[in-house]
């Protein structure tokens, strides 16, 4: 089977509100025509079209095939859609390349969070019968998890604000990011709790965006740039979707796609932890050292487009190979309450 | 470019869902003020029951009856309640480790203040008045070290269905080239927009050419009269119908467009209506024009001959 790549790479910016619409063809069109352009490709060069979003997310019915106006389809495309993070579209675009059946394939994924209200929309991915009709939000389960590893001293609250202010300094590397800046862990600890024991900061941001990664195979990636990034394990599991019926301080699906993947060696990680304690516990889980740089773009606490914010972990990662910055990289990307589910990628460079 | 038109827009809808037996037996014991859970092939019990087991995915069968007090295992503290919560004031949400199960459930506790929250606590559940089958039934939990009030049995019939209503708030936006064909409207204007790339024009507008995938940029004013593509007649009555059947919807491509849009065609009889048939815009009085294609009443023929087969064979 032929090895694949990630060739390219684009995303919008991340930003609290834009004026277009949820269908996300306007966020859409200038991504695709910068990956696209990019790389000398146009629309039929492209074997497999693959996208992740959700129609809760757009308060629409099939706002996904609406997207498929931003691609000109014209002559008819081969086309996919899952209603995950894209992370899971370009799992599914792997696999088809990995079958010979095509030797280009591009994912996207698009998120205006904007247009509802998030913390409640989240809610519709719990439990239908036992925990939906609560409507948990999305931050006050993930104040339930970060208190559970503060109390068993897997991490604090200070812990929780270092790794805010890491993220917001790293960012002001990446002009995408929505939120950056050099803060003080002292000024973060002495803000209010939105969600004791959360504070505004330990959530990421409400953002709308969309990203897109192009895949090729074998001799193709060669052609069509220079390093390609090889992906050399992709992997997803899941967890029990019982919030009381699994161990929430760490996450035995991560533990086991790292492992699959082979998550060592890696010099850069880009996890997708919505929440500051969340990249503590993955960092844990995928068992990464003081001498992994995480979340150099800033992660996803600077910016987090919904549906494309894991693919974006993984195209921030490969960036990393593409540009002969790193020889090994891993992306993460995560589903569901709490790090239900999770995705590993890992890439190197081939000199 | 001025600021697309945006409206708020109300999703709401009633999910009803059939239970199955192993929650079946957990919703009907809520309802006699009983939390009951299963034990799984290593002898925990889980509460809330799951219907097959984690680790070995074995059907679990056993039902369990648990206390309704226990344990806080870990809580966050939800300052502003949102719209459905269990409570419409600041609560803690909290997993909770009722006395006999090995598993928590996730629920909302009265606690007046996150300074009376602390792992560890004891809690009682807070039984709804009025119960019925659902997860509900437990109103919260409170802070407590008493048992909670006593089951009542009743001899109703299992509760075999939950229905959860869904009620999401959003604000829709129309595109750029949307907003400007329904602002067009409001002037008695159908405004349609041309592809750069195959010179095609859509109305309404699309953001981009689905064809060429690049937006739309030239704006293209078209009249309010054109050729009917293809059309069905309508002789089904349903909820919300306007008009008494049997009338007609049809497909109108306005002259000068390149893909027809859906309206009605009234003014002749329905078998009157043929592929073809030249028709125009009926409005409405102007006084109650607004930024929609609803300010087009119907279409109604215009008695000039049919439009020849080739001059829309490409808009079917
Ligand atoms: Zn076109």
């Amino acid at each position: 089977m032929s090895d694949v790549a990630v060739v390219g790479f684009a995303q919008t910016p991340s930003v609290r509100r834009t004026t277009g619409t949820t269908n996300g063809v306007e966020m859409l069109v200038p991504i695709f025509q910068e990956v696209l352009g990019g790389l000398g490709l146009s629309t039929p060069d492209i074997g497999f079209w693959c996208s992740g979003s959700s129609d809760y997310l757009a308060g629409r019915a099939f706002s996904f095939v609406s997207a498929v106006d931003a691609i000109g389809a014209f002559p008819p495309i081969t086309e996919s859609h899952v209603e995950m993070d894209a992370a899971w579209a370009l799992y599914e675009a792997w696999v088809k390349i990995r079958t010979g059946e095509v030797d280009t394939a591009l994912v996207y994924g698009f998120g205006k969070s904007s247009a509802g209200h998030l913390r409640r929309v989240l809610a519709l991915q719990l439990d239908p019968y036992l925990v939906t009709p609560l409507w948990p939000d999305s931050v006050g389960l993930a104040g339930i998890q970060a208190r559970l590893g503060i109390e068993s001293g897997l991490w604090s609250e200070r812990a929780m604000a270092e790794v805010v202010a890491r993220s917001r300094s790293d960012a002001r590397a990446n002009p995408l990011a929505q939120l950056s800046g050099e803060v003080d862990v002292e000024d973060l600890l002495a803000q209010p709790y939105l969600a004791d024991p959360l504070r505004a900061h330990d959530c990421a941001p409400i953002t709308d965006g969309a990203a897109t990664i192009v895949l090729a195979s074998g001799d193709r990636a060669r052609e069509l740039c220079e390093r390609p990034a090889w992906i050399t394990g992709i992997d997803h599991r899941v967890d029990s979707p019982s919030l009381g019926g699994r161990d929430l301080t760490t996450s035995p699906s991560t533990v086991a796609a790292g492992k699959a993947a082979g998550a060592d060696g890696v010099s850069v990680a880009e996890l997708h932890a919505p929440f500051s304690h969340q990249e503590i516990l993955l960092r844990q889980a995928l068992g990464l050292g003081d001498e992994v740089g995480v979340n150099p773009s800033g992660g996803t606490l600077c910016g987090n487009p919904m549906f494309a914010a894991g693919l974006a972990r993984i195209g921030e990662a490969a960036r990393r190979v593409l540009d002969g910055e790193a020889e090994r990289v891993l992306g993460h990307a995560t589903s569901g309450p709490l790090l239900q589910q999770n995705l590993v990628c890992v890439m190197e460079g081939r000199d | 470019m001025t600021k697309p038109l945006s409206a708020p827009l109300e999703v709401g809808f009633d999910y009803t869902r059939s239970l199955g037996p192993t929650l079946s037996r957990f919703m009907t014991a809520l309802r006699q003020r009983r939390v009951t859970g299963v034990r799984g092939s290593d002898g925990r019990v889980h509460v809330p029951p799951a219907e097959y087991d984690p680790v070995t995915a074995e059907p679990l069968t056993e039902v369990v009856d648990v206390a309704s007090t226990g344990v806080v295992r870990s809580w966050s503290w939800a300052a502003e309640p949102l719209e459905g919560q269990p409570l419409d004031r600041p609560f803690a949400w909290a997993l909770v480790l009722l006395d006999g199960a090995d598993t928590a459930l996730l629920h909302a506790v009265d606690a007046g203040s996150p300074d009376r929250m602390r792992t560890g606590m004891r809690v009682r559940v807070r039984w709804a008045d009025d119960r019925v089958g659902a997860i509900t039934d437990i109103a919260c939990f409170e802070p407590s070290d008493e048992p909670a009030l006593e089951p009542l049995d009743d001899d109703g019939d299992p509760v075999t269905m939950i229905t959860s209503p869904v009620r999401l708030h959003y604000r829709h936006t129309a595109s750029a080239e949307e907003s400007s064909f329904l602002r067009g409207l409001a002037e008695g204007r159908l405004l349609g927009q041309r592809c750069p790339a195959c010179g095609k024009v859509y109305l309404p507008p699309r953001p981009a050419c689905p064809t060429d995938g690049v937006p739309t940029a030239e704006e293209v004013e078209l009249p309010d009269h054109g050729t009917v593509t293809t059309f069905c007649i309508v002789n089904v009555p349903f909820l919300g119908q306007r008009i008494t059947p049997p009338y007609v919807a049809a497909y109108v491509l306005l002259d000068g467009a390149d893909i027809a849009f859906l309206h009605l065609v009234l003014g002749c009889a329905a078998d009157e209506v043929r592929m073809g048939m030249r028709v125009e815009a009926v409005w409405k009085p102007r006084e109650e024009w607004g930024p929609t294609l609803q300010n087009i009443d119907h279409f109604r023929p215009t008695g000039e001959p049919d439009a020849p087969y080739d001059t829309y064979s490409q808009h079917l």
